[in-house]
Order: C-alpha cells, then structure tokens, then sequence
C-alpha cells in the first residue's frame, strides 16, 4: 500500500496561502526494464492533479512521464485565510486515485 | 478465538472498509478532470509539443517569467524547477526540457487565484535548458533556466 498524500497549507500574508505537498507515486516513464526478468516496466505516472479551495476549482495539472517519482508540488493560492481548506486529487494512466485535504494554518 | 485476535480482526476489518470507501469513493476518474493532453506530452521535438498543447510556438521572452534551477544537478532523476510568472491574466504555465526525449514535462491550467509560482521535480536525461511557457491573451511568454546533469534521470 502507497503511502498517503502529504499536504500542508499556510497562510503567508495578503491571504496568499502556500500548499506544499508530496504526492506517493513510482511515476513510471515505461522505458525501465526490471533487473531481474529483463521486462519493460510498464508506465504507471499521475497525469492529472486537481486543486481546490473551499471547494473551488484553482488549480490543474497535466503531467508526463518527466516528473519525478514522488512527485513534491507547491504552489500559492490567494484570496484564502486560515481555516480554509485545500484539497488535491490526482488520478494517474492507470486510472488510480487518491484525495487529501489540509486546513490552511 | 481470544480476545485480542478478534479485536485485532475487527480492526482490520473496519480499517479495510474504510480503505475500500476511501480508494473507490464516489470519485470517477474520467469524470473528475479533462482530457490528458496525449499528443503534447508525446511530442519529440518542442514546436510539436507547444502547438500541441499552447496552438502555437511564437515565445516572447518575458522577465514576468523567472525559472530558477540549480546549476548543477548531481542527480537528473529529481531537478526541483520553480516558475515565477507576474503575467497579467495568465492562462497556464507549461514547463519543457529541451534535452529530454519528450519535451513536455508539465503544464499547469491557472485561475485567478492560482498561481504565481510553481515548484515542481522533473527528470532530466542530461544537460540541458528548461523553458516555462506562460500563456496569457494570446500569447507565449517564456522564461530559461539552465541544468548541467551530472548524472541522467530515467534510472536506466
């Protein structure tokens, strides 16, 4: 079992919110062979990753095979204050999923 | 069974549930975003990624677009790229490594409360620039950063 989504979010100042956040995945490009059997293995990477803020859209990402594995995403977030919740899906090609949230501190 | 293997049971039991409620959800994967931009992360050369994704490859250089790197990446598996755009109304901020054998590493979809920087890890086969597109009304402004790969990102 992968470990879960790391999320953090704190307020700045001007109610701009940074969110760091470390996201468990092999992000697999598909060109590695196993050591042991010699066999391609397969792709298996995050392609999309969506933010919101209190339920609102603020954030997506499109990604390849070119970001690293366990991939670390910050980003900043305004018009937010503390108490305010931030959430982050990502679905990856395989059509796995995971969500988490963090109160903004 | 004594008692503590059926407390030890229960809780494995409630905790997969939970597991199971959690992974499945009411969370469609294909519902959840849009479509995956295939033919732009595919793309081996940058005017094909950038049309692809952006619809054009007309890049004005802006210093509202600042990408900072490390000079020297001993390790091109994990290269920390930061974007720092101030673009007026900026749509979208791609990142690309030109050395990679796909260019298109990235792309972030903004609003108007998301975001003016963006840290992310890449992989890097070797040295190489790395190009953050921003698109705003119409256009593509870009900013470089330079990594020098001391040793190359796909493991193998």
């Amino acid at each position: 079992m992968a470990k879960a989504m790391k999320v953090r979010a704190f307020v700045k100042d001007g109610g701009v919110t940074v969110v760091k956040a470390i996201l468990y995945h092999p992000m697999e490009t598909g060109l590695r062979k196993d050591k042991g059997t010699g066999e391609v293995i397969p792709a298996h990477f995050i392609t999309e990753v969506k933010v919101e803020h209190n339920g609102t859209q603020v954030l997506t990402c499109d990604w390849g095979t070119a970001v690293s594995k366990n991939p670390f995403l910050s980003f900043d977030i305004s018009g937010t204050k503390a108490g305010d919740m931030v959430k982050i899906t990502w679905v990856d090609n395989l059509g796995e999923s995971e969500t988490a949230e963090a109160a903004i501190s | 069974m004594n008692n503590s293997r059926r407390i030890f049971l229960r809780a494995a039991l409630a905790s997969s549930t939970v597991a199971i409620a959690v992974s499945a959800g009411l969370l469609t994967p294909r519902t959840v975003l849009a479509a995956w931009p295939k033919k732009a992360f595919e793309a081996k050369d940058e005017n094909t990624a950038l049309t692809e994704l952006l619809g054009g490859t007309d890049l004005t250089p802006s210093g509202d677009v600042v990408v900072k790197t490390p000079d020297i990446a001993e390790n091109g598996a994990v290269v920390s790229i930061t974007v720092e755009q101030k673009v007026p109304g900026a749509e979208s901020i791609s990142v690309l490594v030109t050395e990679n054998p796909t260019k298109l590493a990235a792309n972030f979809n903004l609003s108007k409360q998301a975001s003016s920087f963006i840290i992310c890890r890449v992989k890097m086969r070797k040295t190489s620039d790395v190009i953050a597109v921003v698109k705003a009304g119409g256009k593509l402004y870009s900013g470089t950063g330079r990594v020098k790969v001391t040793l190359g990102g796909c493991g193998g």
